[in-house]
């Protein structure tokens, strides 16, 4: 299978490539590893005819965990995250997710900013920007804008970025001491798209919910927030009644669509079972960290 | 456009477009045919190449993406005639039936020694996970990759006594 034939640019500066956007954003994709560009170009579902690859920005190719805010550059790999002691360390969540996203090859191309951009409803990441209240930070020639990622998410495959904008840099508020996260995923196999997934994070304060995450993959059109389950856990000292209520709560998010994969009613149990499995991972995390 | 990469430790350039796959550059303009083209959508890793070093999938990379950086096949693995450790596990081990899978694992396996020398079942398993053996052979994968783990562990060059001497625990 081939794609359809395109321009092809790798720009050797992001101001340059900012540039190339102004002028050509709207027929132009931006690749950053290419691993969900390239399947859907060569099924010729895309057809940009230029492809601005990011492959030579080492200024985004970067992570750090300093202060109050965790950084992740757009050229980072999920294998970089993967293997990063202090993202690990800093934020469980981000290497529980890690693991479970494709297979070690994709990982060793792909990119957590790119698959947030391709915004599709079945990625892993943007759940788990979700439940950490992560931000995008987006950059076009007029200028620089911060997106929280509740409001990024527009439709399946579709964000609120504009066609000469460029995903340079998502932003993590660092978890404080007495967090845990966990993400739970169901697939047929290593690389499959995720049937159901489930991020949770929380942070404990005097043994009560202080804040609550919840993101759920692959049961709306988009990654979404079960926002009516976070609502119900904070404020609250965890139980095994609470946890029932929230997983209950989040099982009754999104509207899953039967499919292959399985159906509507059997994915709103996984959600179910995988958030009272993610609150117990995350509550226990808390705890381990706290004492 | 010309793509020019260091492919086995030879600089070598080519024509093409900007369309092509990786995979196909290194089969048709270079006429390496090692690497294997499988299921072409990013499942199989028939067609695994190290990019730098770390294994990829090269039906789902373009071949201007590569430019200036370091590509290894299967043909860059044996040297001066000899079989690598990992080749001569998979020889010793029975590690292929059909073969179209093994260039993949073999890349795969050389990539993971290089960065774990003494990968446990687990290591190796979440290695090749990216890679199918549609001849279902895994087990005798596995056995391949730790056979040839444990033949570079005891060929490992040993540090000096004065070096233990002074510290070196690894």
């Amino acid at each position: 299978m081939y794609p359809a034939a395109f321009d092809y640019v790798a720009p050797a500066s992001l101001d340059e490539t900012l540039g190339i956007l102004a002028e050509r954003g709207d027929e132009a994709k931006v690749m950053a590893g290419g691993q969900s560009l390239i399947p859907l170009m060569k099924l010729r579902l895309a057809a940009p005819s230029v492809v601005v690859d990011l492959g030579r920005l080492d200024e985004l190719q970067f992570m750090s965990a300093d202060g109050g805010t965790l950084r992740i550059g757009a050229r980072a790999r999920h294998a970089d995250i993967e293997s990063s002691a202090e993202l690990r360390r800093a934020c469980a969540l981000l290497h529980d997710a890690v693991r479970l996203i494709s297979d070690p090859l994709v990982r060793n191309m792909g990119t957590a900013a790119g698959s947030i951009c391709h915004a599709d409803p079945q990625g892993d990441w943007g759940s788990v920007m979700l439940a950490l209240g992560a931000s995008f930070v987006l950059r076009s020639t007029a200028g620089e804008r911060i997106v929280d990622s509740a409001a990024f998410f527009t439709g399946p495959f579709s964000t609120v970025m504009r066609a000469d904008e460029v995903m340079t840099e998502i932003r993590i508020p660092a978890p404080p001491p007495g967090s845990g996260g966990s993400y739970h995923k169901l697939e047929r196999k290593i690389g499959d798209f995720a049937t159901v997934g489930v991020a949770v994070a929380i942070e404990l304060r005097d043994g009560v919910i202080g804040r609550a995450g919840i993101g759920l993959t692959a049961v709306a059109p988009t990654n979404i927030r079960a926002t009516a389950a976070e609502r119900a856990l904070t404020g609250q000292a965890p139980s095994d009644a609470l946890i029932a209520e929230a997983a209950q709560l989040a099982a009754q998010a999104g509207e899953p669509r039967g499919d292959i994969r399985g159906s509507a009613e059997y994915k709103r149990d996984v959600v179910r079972v995988y958030v009272q499995r993610g609150l117990r991972a995350a509550l226990r995390q808390a705890r381990e960290v706290s004492a | 456009m010309k793509v020019t990469v260091t492919i086995n430790g030879a600089e070598r350039s080519a024509e093409c477009e900007p369309r092509t796959l990786l995979v196909d550059f290194i089969r048709t303009r270079l006429g390496l045919t090692g690497t294997h083209i499988g299921c072409d959508t990013t499942s199989c890793g028939a067609c695994t190449v190290l990019l730098d070093g770390r294994p990829v999938k090269s039906c789902t990379l373009l071949a201007p993406m590569a430019d200036g950086h370091a590509l290894t096949t299967v043909e860059g693995l044996a040297k001066g005639g000899a079989l690598s450790p990992v080749q001569d596990g998979f020889h010793q081990e029975h590690g292929l039936q059909c073969g179209f899978c093994t260039p993949g694992m073999m890349l795969v396996a050389t990539a993971l020694l290089e960065r774990n020398p003494d990968p446990s079942e687990d290591d190796i398993r979440w290695a090749i996970s990216g890679n199918i053996c549609r001849c279902t052979g895994y087990m005798n994968i596995v056995k391949a990759i730790q056979h040839a783990a444990a033949a570079q562990r005891a060929t490992a060059v040993v540090p000096e006594p004065e070096q233990v001497a002074a510290g070196a625990s690894a």
